[in-house]
């Protein structure tokens, strides 16, 4: 139930990529029939993806993944904005592409502001509004967090902020394709979606910027994405994104529906049957497929191997399993401790989930749980104190 | 967000299968190190009966190797005299590991730090003096680079 790290290809994605693969190999760019057809499949992956999210075909940029997506818009539209000032509001659980871009800008002169999440990972509209200064130029909140799942409210945030203000841009990855997007009704000016996060190939993703809002290439090149993302098109991750997006867009009610059943089933499971364990995110405003929690008194990474030696892949965002070995930033910004957040567990529900993987999830978990705290210190300490 | 460690099977079979874990309620020494915070927490129990380890325990919180770390580091330190159990250092538990993964050396291997303080506050207690207690280097404390907070 890890879900979101890597999903396994649609066959029908995988069925419309392959012709690309093989003998349609044509450069989009040429002038002849070999070409005609490869620039066929990209136009009309465009018009998938724009029919995805409620836009217009041409307001769709092809890119390489969710990262390059947020950078392009970050970094774009920052500069493309630079002279009218040099301020950007970001929120505290942002993914690190549009954290480190920020970053990144703020050694070029730049200042970010940082708007703080409550402990359900929520952004407060009017303290984004409330951040916004003569000089800032971009906004950018994600719609749903990738690590909690909370969706975040900014159809709410675009209506708050001021006319002819700041370009807003939201970071759609993890929501786009699981649940239903429409970029009029969010009101934002550009919005990162990726691929492989709806069953789609990795290596395709998107940016959308609405028509008339300026930005500037990462990449100097040729003509191609209308020079704002030059570079030879990958032919067969387009199609494949374009592909996954169609079926996506059909798909999202029944799924969702299923999703949130399973869903709640696994939280409601775990909560009543572990003691000190909590629900990270927000209760309902979070993606379908998310269940996240932390369980107390113990570390994630223990609990991934015992879980993957029971056949359960999960995720963690605990200290111990990160590279870095640093404790989750979402977290955190959530106000759950460094220790709480070492008990960090993520399962994220795909297609080929069912209600006996979640039933089998609930009771080897708390099995996992008990092993692991009845080798805890803080746990032995605990129960020493409630016993007095 | 999830990189699961490559372990070596030694630390593998230690985790899924780890010896000597609890308590000693009537323990002659104990030895905590580290600090949640940080992510992993070891407390060591010992009982000494002449001058020899007869019973050795821990609890840990933590990673998968610092879990295998302290159950090496309890059958490493056995039945052993106390001043043979002092000769033990990371380095070593590591080796008899079949190796750590190199971000994880100081974070995960404290067990022979806890364990030195168990025999430390052993011999506090009875107010005795063990070579290679006191005539070594403490190596005191979690390492600070391993948990930047």
């Amino acid at each position: 139930m890890d879900n979101v790290a890597a999903a396994p290809l649609l066959p029908e994605v995988r069925e419309a990529m392959m012709p690309f693969l093989k003998e349609t190999f044509g450069n989009p760019q040429s002038l002849h029939s070999w070409g005609d057809g490869a620039r066929d499949a990209i136009e009309e992956a465009r018009q998938q993806v724009a029919s995805l999210i409620g836009g217009v075909a041409e307001e769709i940029f092809f890119t390489s993944c969710g990262t390059e997506s947020n950078n392009m818009a970050i970094k774009g539209m920052a500069k493309a904005r630079a002279e009218k000032g040099k301020h950007i509001i970001i929120s505290s659980i942002e993914h690190f592409s549009v954290m480190n871009s920020a970053r990144t800008l703020e050694k070029e002169g730049f200042e970010i502001t940082m708007v703080p999440v409550n402990s359900y990972g929520l952004v407060d509209p009017d303290e984004v509004v409330r951040s916004v200064r003569k000089d800032t130029v971009l906004v950018s909140i994600m719609h749903a967090n990738g690590e909690v799942g909370t969706i975040e409210p900014i159809a709410e945030i675009a209506k708050k902020l001021p006319k002819d203000g700041p370009a807003f841009h939201t970071d759609a990855v993890a929501s786009t394709g699981n649940i239903p997007i429409n970029v009029k009704e969010l009101g934002v000016h550009a919005l990162s979606l990726a691929g492989n996060q709806f069953y789609g190939p990795r290596g395709s993703a998107a940016l959308w910027v609405k028509r008339g809002v300026r930005i500037l290439p990462l990449m100097d090149g040729g003509i191609q994405e209308g020079g704002r993302r030059p570079g030879t098109e990958d032919v067969s991750a387009i199609v494949g994104l374009g592909k996954a997006a169609e079926i996506a867009k059909t798909k999202i009610p029944e799924k969702s529906g299923r999703f949130i059943r399973l869903r709640d089933l696994l939280i409601e499971g775990v909560l009543g049957k572990i003691e000190h364990s909590i629900l990270t995110g927000h209760p309902t405003q979070r993606l379908p497929n998310y269940a996240s929690f932390c369980l107390r008194f113990i570390e994630g990474e223990g609990m991934l191997m015992l879980l993957d030696s029971n056949g359960i892949a999960a995720a963690s965002g605990s200290a111990c399993t990160s590279r870095a070995l640093k404790a989750s930033h979402v977290l955190l910004a959530m106000g759950i401790s460094h220790e709480v957040s070492q008990g960090s567990m993520l399962f994220t529900l795909g297609l080929d989930n069912t209600e006996d993987d979640v039933a089998y999830v609930v009771e080897k978990l708390p099995q996992v749980v008990d092993r692991l705290r009845q080798m805890s210190p803080l746990y032995s300490k605990f129960i020493k104190e409630q016993t007095g | 967000m999830i990189v699961m460690p490559v372990y070596s099977e030694k630390v593998m079979q230690h985790f899924m299968n780890p010896h000597n874990v609890g308590e000693i309620a009537d323990a002659d020494g104990i030895g905590e190190i580290g600090n949640p915070v940080c992510g992993d927490m070891m407390t060591f129990y010992i009982k000494v009966k002449d001058n020899r380890l007869e019973d050795v325990k821990y609890k840990t919180f933590g990673c998968g190797a610092a879990i295998a770390v302290s159950s090496m580091v309890s059958d490493m330190v056995m039945g052993k005299t106390l001043e043979e159990a002092l000769t033990v250092t990371p380095a070593m538990v590591a080796k008899e590991l079949e190796g750590l993964p190199k971000n994880k050396f100081h974070c995960s291997n404290l067990g022979a730090q806890a364990l030195r303080k168990a025999i430390k506050n052993y011999a506090i207690k009875n107010k005795i003096d063990i070579p290679g207690l006191t005539d070594q280097e403490e190596p005191e404390e979690e390492d600070e680079h391993a948990c930047e907070t």
